[in-house]
């Protein structure tokens, strides 16, 4: 029997739980970004609402499972990625959702995070990253940034910050994508290119932590220049960005350079090709790393390679094992080998 | 063949094979456990190792033991001495000679023992039977490694590859002084190196030529016979040990709850084999996941446990450590789990391959809060079986996460199994939401159990939010309400409090007035009922209460323990249980037996200890 498919809308997936996030928060603009993207997906992919699973660790952003009305499960802190791990082995069939912020999956979840990573498990990770921790009231993050003051370092940090898309990439990560919070059209279409690839997908989303750190992203975020300072990435495309469309990224030696197309001598013709679906991750490291004032920071999907994923290595392994089996319960199971009359 | 040499039979016989790390004493025990057990003879095993692979050649610290306790009927412990010892080397001699009964055998490989091995050892002569004092001994001296290369002459095999054999050829002198049939030995040969059939017959040969040289031995006075059980119950047998009982128990959950079984869990010594064993059955549809740590084995078991499979974790007591968090959060969201910890030597890393009862308090609170969990200890390899068939009843049908003890020596040890019939086991029914109810509160529950209803993802209708924080008493949504916490706390406590009206009484073996009632809980029963059914023999009046069900205790455990005037609590640890009991039970007098050596009791040190209570002293 075919299954009968719901259209949605952003309302079907507002929970009747209040939201308790800080007024101004990023995190807002997040979930309305997730309200909107999940219709779209659901169309996409025809999965009906009661499918979807949203999980999270511990952090502010963590309580995002309780706004979202699907199936939702808040963890401890820094597990997220291992629950919902379990989540989707238990049944594949399930579209998993993982929330979670830089200190949540970063710091005490780093572990988890890596191996999900590895593991290319089919589940879509929205990494919350306002670069600080919020719910513990304003200690630095690891992706603060070097010398950065906050209630645990008066002096400045003196460590260096994770760049959540290197460690994704280091780690075999096969999609990677950074959106803005403030970008709401931005982060659905991300979130909707994430639903559709198989495998481990890491939505990083900047954003903002009014309280606590506020306007840490404000160089690239604010309106008058962001876009001279980020360039959204579409696979296919010339890697163009600002006002004008008239900077373009070019390949020099082996570093990537922005240009202005038309001075210097660069033409169209030298700027860059996106090409989010190579395996290599050369030019992928390169864009995932680039920093202001010289070069614009990369939003869009930067990486998105097909790979098998590890779901669906247990399901085929099981079945395959099944197909041929000599035991097919727990009676021949214990008959099985060596056994003796009395 | 001398002809005089006489043939003893015997009721039981206690044999260790000793020698280093790498010489292969694991296999030729296991080799000797199965082909006794085939044979019919009961049979119990103690494998004792050391926690490196290969620990330095010839040392003490290196010296690997297997013991196997056989007899014409069940025997329910690997025997405290040993009637014969097999020392591969000068160190395995000076380690295990105080295990070795005085008369014992004490089969020698000569080849081994050199100045350089003796130094190694720490003697301080080159002559062992004269620094140990061995007189007293029936010592069979062979030069096994010669013998075996001069056996393996013309195999073919490679020097080293002949060298390994010698385990093999003392195992055919073991075999032919203990009378036992090579038949099933070979057949294992067949089996294992199916592809390899010179080394099959390189296998075959050694032993053969071991059981010959054995024949011809001048040193050996006779040989023994020990019949087959014959009262052990009528049917169909196995050699089993605790941790494979343990996953087939789990798997036997699964199928009689119609769930997919999900194993998350992280390699650790003494679980690792629990793991190892459902890895392997696929062909019953089990999932596992070799996780990146202690807690992502837990937290993918909670996440599979909340998306509809019956989930399980297994650990040993440093892995439990770094999953209390997570059970904290299984209690919270009320989620059918069982973690199964096998005990090993602690503190810290401790003693890992060496056995311990020391867990129990962190099973019974090792977690932040007010975090009650159904507590139960299996006592034997084989009811291992049982009781992880019983932790996942329980789980599933009281929604509750449940700790699964076992320990070191009943993981490894083996026993033979009769087989059981799965359909007298029952069903499991888990109170899971079919699609189309509208009327679904997470937190509601059933009058009995208290048991609140699972709704997996995927089920139209009664999509909902679990988590670590407290609960609405109904609804399941975040509550920082005072009074709900309150109840929340009084009814997670009732619900495990609630499991008693659904195990069995507990059970004394003994009289119900007798003088002296020993207490023991898990995996030291075979010892206790050994010392206990010898006293009763003896006619001293002893009975014995033997504990699987921790936490919550059987109901009639008070009932049981005011009836008698002297109590003595018997465990591997330092008093956990005996202080369990006074605090539940405060008005009785307990007394300790303990031991912490990372050794199971001796059934000799609880009779000593037993009569010394009895008269008073």
């Amino acid at each position: 029997m075919a299954e009968e498919y719901t259209t949605y809308t952003a309302q079907c997936f507002k929970s009747d739980q209040e939201v308790r996030w800080c007024p101004g928060c990023g995190d807002h603009a997040i979930l309305a970004s997730v309200t909107k993207a999940l219709p779209e997906v659901s169309k996409l992919l025809k999965y009906n609402s009661e499918r979807y699973v949203f999980v999270s660790g511990i952090g502010c952003s963590s309580r995002f499972p309780y706004y979202v009305d699907t199936y939702g499960f808040h963890g401890i802190h820094g597990r997220g990625g291992a629950i919902a791990t379990g989540v989707k082995v238990a049944n594949p069939t399930l579209s998993v959702w993982q929330i979670s912020g830089d200190g949540d999956s970063l710091a005490i979840g780093g572990n988890h995070f890596i191996h999900a990573v590895r593991r290319n498990i089919d589940m879509n990770l929205i990494l919350f990253n306002n670069q600080i921790y919020g719910l513990t009231k304003g200690q630095y993050s690891p992706t603060s940034p070097l010398g950065k003051i906050t209630k645990t370092s008066p002096f400045g940090t003196v460590e260096h910050p994770f760049n959540p898309g290197e460690l994704v990439i280091g780690a075999q990560g096969k999609f990677f994508a950074r959106s803005i919070d403030v970008d709401l059209n931005l982060t659905t279409e991300l979130l909707v290119e994430a639903a559709k690839h198989d495998g481990y997908s890491v939505v990083e989303v900047l954003q903002n932590c009014v309280i606590f750190n506020d306007k840490a992203h404000a160089y690239i975020t604010d309106r008058e220049n962001r876009a001279d300072r980020t360039i959204v990435l579409k696979h296919g495309e010339k890697m163009l960005f600002g006002k004008d469309r008239n900077k373009g990224l070019v390949l020099e030696g082996r570093k990537l350079k922005a240009v202005t197309v038309g001075q210097d001598g660069y033409t169209l013709d030298d700027v860059l090709t996106h090409d989010a679906t190579t395996a290599d991750p050369g030019i992928h490291m390169m864009l995932v790393a680039m920093e202001g004032p010289e070069m614009p920071v990369a939003l869009g999907v930067i990486r998105n390679v097909a790979a098998a994923t590890y779901d669906d290595g247990v399901r085929d392994q099981v079945a395959e094992v099944m197909k041929t089996a000599k035991i097919h319960n727990v009676q021949e199971l214990l008959n099985s080998g060596e056994t003796w009359e009395v | 063949m001398d002809k005089q040499r006489t043939v003893k039979e015997l009721d039981e016989v206690v044999i260790r094979f000793s020698g280093d790390s790498g010489d292969g004493m694991q296999l030729v025990g296991t080799l000797f456990a199965d082909a006794s057990s085939l044979f019919g003879n009961g049979v119990n095993t103690f494998p004792d190792y050391p926690a490196e692979i290969r620990a330095p050649q010839g040392t003490i610290g290196g010296v690997s033991g297997f013991q196997v306790h056989l007899g014409n009927k069940k025997v329910n412990t690997p025997g405290d001495y040993c009637d014969a010892l097999v020392a591969m080397n000068p160190a395995a001699l000076k380690a295990t000679l105080k295990w070795v009964k005085k008369g014992g055998i004490i089969i020698m490989d000569t080849d081994e023992f050199t100045e350089k091995n003796y130094q190694k050892a720490g003697y301080k002569t080159c002559d062992a039977v004269e620094e140990l004092n061995l007189h007293d001994y029936n010592l069979v001296p062979a030069n096994i490694t010669s013998l075996t290369k001069e056996s393996l002459k013309d195999s073919g095999l490679d020097n080293k590859s002949i060298v390994r054999c010698k385990n093999m050829f003392a195992l055919g002198m073991v075999y032919y002084i203990f009378d036992r049939p090579l038949e099933f030995t070979n057949k294992y040969y067949e089996e294992k190196f199916k592809k390899k059939p010179e080394i099959v017959e390189a296998n075959k040969k050694v032993l053969r030529d071991g059981y010959n040289y054995a024949e011809n031995a001048q040193a050996i006075a006779s040989t023994y016979r020990i019949n087959p059980a014959t009262e052990l119950p009528k049917g169909r047998y196995r050699s089993i040990n605790g941790n494979t009982a343990t996953a087939w128990g789990l798997i036997l959950a699964a199928e009689k709850a119609n769930l997919p079984l999900f194993c998350g869990s992280y390699p650790i010594t003494p679980a690792t084999d629990i793991l190892v064993e459902l890895a392997k059955r696929k062909d019953l549809g089990v999932k596992t996941l070799q996780a990146e740590d202690e807690i992502a084995g837990i937290c993918t078991s909670i996440g599979a446990a909340f998306a509809g499979n019956f989930a399980v974790t297994t650990t040993s007591g440093p892995g439990l450590s770094l999953k209390s968090e997570a059970m904290g959060l299984a209690v919270m969201t009320e989620l059918p789990l069982v973690v199964v910890d096998v005990q090993r030597g602690g503190p810290s890393t401790g003693l890992p391959t060496k056995t311990e009862q020391s867990d129990l308090m962190q099973a019974l609170y090792g977690r932040n809060g007010e975090a009650p969990m159904v507590v139960i200890a299996a006592s034997s390899p084989s009811n291992c079986f049982h009781y992880a068939f019983w932790a996942g009843k329980i789980a599933l049908e009281h929604m509750v996460p449940v700790i699964l003890l076992t320990d070191g020596f009943i993981a490894n040890g083996t026993e033979p199994w009769r087989i059981p019939n799965t359909a007298d086991y029952p069903e499991i029914k888990a109170p899971i939401v079919p699609a189309g109810t509208t009327d679904y509160m997470p937190y509601a529950r059933d009058e009995k159990r208290l048991a609140r209803r699972w709704a997996h993802p995927g089920t139209k209708g009664v999509e909902h939010r679990l988590g670590g924080l407290e609960k609405d008493f109904l609804k399941g949504s975040v509550s920082h309400d005072p009074i709900n916490h309150q109840k929340m706390v009084d009814i997670r406590a009732e619900k495990v409090a609630r499991v008693a009206d659904f195990i069995p009484e507990q059970e004394v073996f003994g009289a119900n007035n007798a003088d002296l009632l020993v207490v023991g809980w898990g995996g030291t029963h075979g010892h206790l009922l050994t010392a206990v059914t010898e006293m009763q023999q003896q006619g001293k009046s002893v009975a014995l209460c033997h504990f699987n069900y921790i936490n919550p205790l059987p109901k009639n455990t008070r009932e049981i323990l005011s009836r008698y005037k002297k109590i003595v609590v018997c465990e591997l640890n330092e008093g956990q249980f005996a202080n369990y009991l006074r605090m539940n039970f405060p008005e009785f007098n307990y007394q300790q037996m303990n031991k912490v050596q990372g050794l199971p009791f001796t059934a000799s040190e609880l009779i000593d200890k037993f009569n010394q209570i009895l008269e008073g002293k």
